[in-house]
């Protein structure tokens, strides 16, 4: 019956998909490196090919080690963070207690708020003399300077990505948990098997390949935050809370400095290949019927 | 007596969890309604404001054209998912149903481009935009084309179209074959009904995730009569720098519409069936 849809059809219905892809991803995706051998520092209109010359440039840049390492401690901060703290939210809320669909909305609520509003509010938390510095004070802590210190600069930009990503994990989790077969529960309950036991025991092991997810996709979106460092420090102060997707806009847009940037890009993209590689064929297969 | 304080432990730790959760909102919400006659630094803080006033809402109102955000926003979600349902739809069908030399090619193709993160590409994107004159220094409508263009597809969502086909028996197929039916008459009148929850489903996460854009609207747009409402909002900073009374109250005017939409459509996000749908 395959017959029916003659030669041509197929390539019809992939065209209007193939031609968007075509021009905003795979070229773009290839000049991403044609443009890390060129210079437009000097002229934006002429630009020179100059070779491996960024990359040289790139790799004796001691802000770009900076912007390296803050990327690997927002992976090292948030990713953890985020793989354990929804899973315990959602087991919470799996158990049989009133109330289930208002809590899953509430912690629901961050992730649907844009980040630029999420990163207003915690600027406003994080004011001088903001409701986080009286905390501070009251429990006999000297004020903080949460997002102009920049030892603390860079994990408080950070807790914003984890507040934000909580819930998104936590439904995530839940669906993940409903699969875990009911009979297990009422063994451990028989055997008189703590709280504590019951999940380390039964639900951990069973769910093992979601928290591989979401430890995966969580990485992923680690290494991509812009929007919060935008509007919250600017990457600063002294670079302390820049990360690599920031500096990349920071570079090619505000120094116009298309080929640095774009060497930039390139390990950003080997970086998140990597991860994705590892989710796609990993964890990811039956959503694509691999 | 066991069962109850278990029961009382996880709601106690559910309502903290729900507390934190809300409080920036809540706080935010404070300070906006806070007239001058009260100090928002004041220590102790207050959460009820002693000066309650709706002047900062009016005050922003009229200073900045929420309305003009909304609508361009309204603009750009609206063409994204459009297009999305249109395309994704489009491309999943042969994927699904068909056979065709190079289906393998185009198939890991497509799934290529979900390694690949806009962050990455963005530069390009954003020269290639230029180059076909898809910016709202041109005219406002090639503007809208430029805030969409880049996301008018995905792989996310033709995996999901392509998922939604193959779920369809093929005796419905071979059903309106026989009674005369052509391609595109198959494909619209028989087969697009049947996967109306996917496309519904790809529709709004679609909306979600065009709506809160902010990185790739702020890179092109340079006119403030462009701007979409995240755009908009992070604008707020620079126009009243240290009014934080103003700040906080356009921020929540500016979040109300999605808050409205999330409530309304809660059980598509809540559900767990639509897991990992929203892009990171």
């Amino acid at each position: 019956m395959f017959k029916y849809y003659g030669k041509f059809i197929p390539y019809l219905f992939l065209f209007p998909a193939g031609i968007v892809l075509l021009i905003f991803f795979f070229i773009p995706f290839f000049q991403t490196f044609l443009l890390s051998f060129q210079d437009y520092s000097t002229s934006i209109y002429h630009p020179a090919l100059v070779g491996v010359e960024n990359y040289v440039k790139l790799f004796h840049n001691p802000v770009f080690y900076k912007v390296l390492w803050n990327t690997f401690i927002y992976l090292f901060v948030a990713v953890p963070i985020l793989a354990i703290l929804p899973l315990f939210i959602a087991i919470l809320i799996n158990q049989k207690i009133r109330g289930v669909t208002l809590y899953k909305i509430i912690i629901y609520l961050p992730v649907i708020v844009s980040i630029v509003v999420a990163a207003i509010a915690f600027k406003w938390l994080y004011a001088d003399q903001g409701i986080l510095n009286y905390i501070a004070a009251s429990i006999g802590v000297n004020a903080i300077g949460w997002l102009t210190d920049p030892n603390y600069a860079l994990y408080s930009v950070i807790l914003v990505t984890i507040w934000k990503g909580i819930g998104y994990y936590m439904i995530i989790y839940l669906a993940a948990l409903m699969s875990v077969p009911k009979e297990l529960y009422e063994a451990c309950d028989i055997d008189g098997a703590n709280f504590l036991t019951k999940h380390l025991t039964v639900t951990i092991p069973h769910i093992m390949p979601t928290i591989a997810l979401v430890t995966t996709i969580s990485a992923i979106s680690a290494m991509k935050v812009f929007a919060e460092i935008y509007v919250m420090t600017k990457g600063g102060p002294l670079n302390s809370s820049k990360t690599i997707v920031y500096y990349i806009y920071e570079r090619a847009f505000e120094n116009l400095d298309l080929g640095y940037a774009s060497a930039m890009a390139v390990v950003l993209l080997v970086i998140v290949m990597v991860f994705s590689l590892i989710n796609i064929f990993c964890f990811e297969r039956n959503k694509y019927q691999l | 007596m066991k069962r109850f304080l278990e029961k009382f432990s996880i709601h106690f730790v559910l309502i903290v969890v729900s507390l934190l959760s809300i409080f920036p909102f809540i706080w935010l919400i404070s300070t906006s309604l806070k007239g001058a006659g009260e100090n928002i630094f004041a220590y102790p803080p207050d959460i009820i404001p002693s000066d309650f006033t709706w002047d900062n809402y009016t005050g922003v109102w009229q200073k900045v054209d929420f309305i003009g955000y909304f609508v361009n926003s309204m603009i750009v979600a609206g063409g994204t998912v459009i297009l999305n349902l249109i395309l994704s739809a489009m491309a999943g069908y042969p994927l699904a149903r068909m056979q065709f030399k190079g289906k393998k090619i185009v198939f890991f193709s497509i799934l290529a481009t979900i390694m690949i993160p806009f962050q990455a590409i963005m530069l390009p994107v954003y020269l290639i935009t230029l180059k076909l004159n898809l910016v709202d220094s041109v005219n406002n409508f090639a503007g809208y084309i430029g805030l969409i263009m880049p996301f008018a597809v995905s792989a996310f969502g033709i995996f999901l179209m392509r998922q939604a086909f193959l779920g369809i028996p093929k005796e419905m197929e071979e059903a309106a074959i026989v009674d005369g039916c052509s391609v595109w008459q198959l494909f619209t009148k028989v087969l697009l009904p049947m996967v109306k929850p996917s496309l519904a489903v790809l529709a709004i996460f679609t909306f979600i995730g065009s709506w809160g854009e902010f990185l790739w609207p702020s890179i092109v747009l340079t006119k403030e009569s462009m701007y979409t409402l995240p755009v908009g909002v992070n604008n707020l900073q620079g126009m009243f720098s240290s009014n934080w009374r103003f700040i906080a109250a356009g921020s929540i005017l500016a979040t109300m519409p999605i808050v409205i939409f999330f409530l309304a459509m809660q059980r598509y996000f809540i559900s767990g069936e639509n897991d990992g749908a929203v892009k990171g």
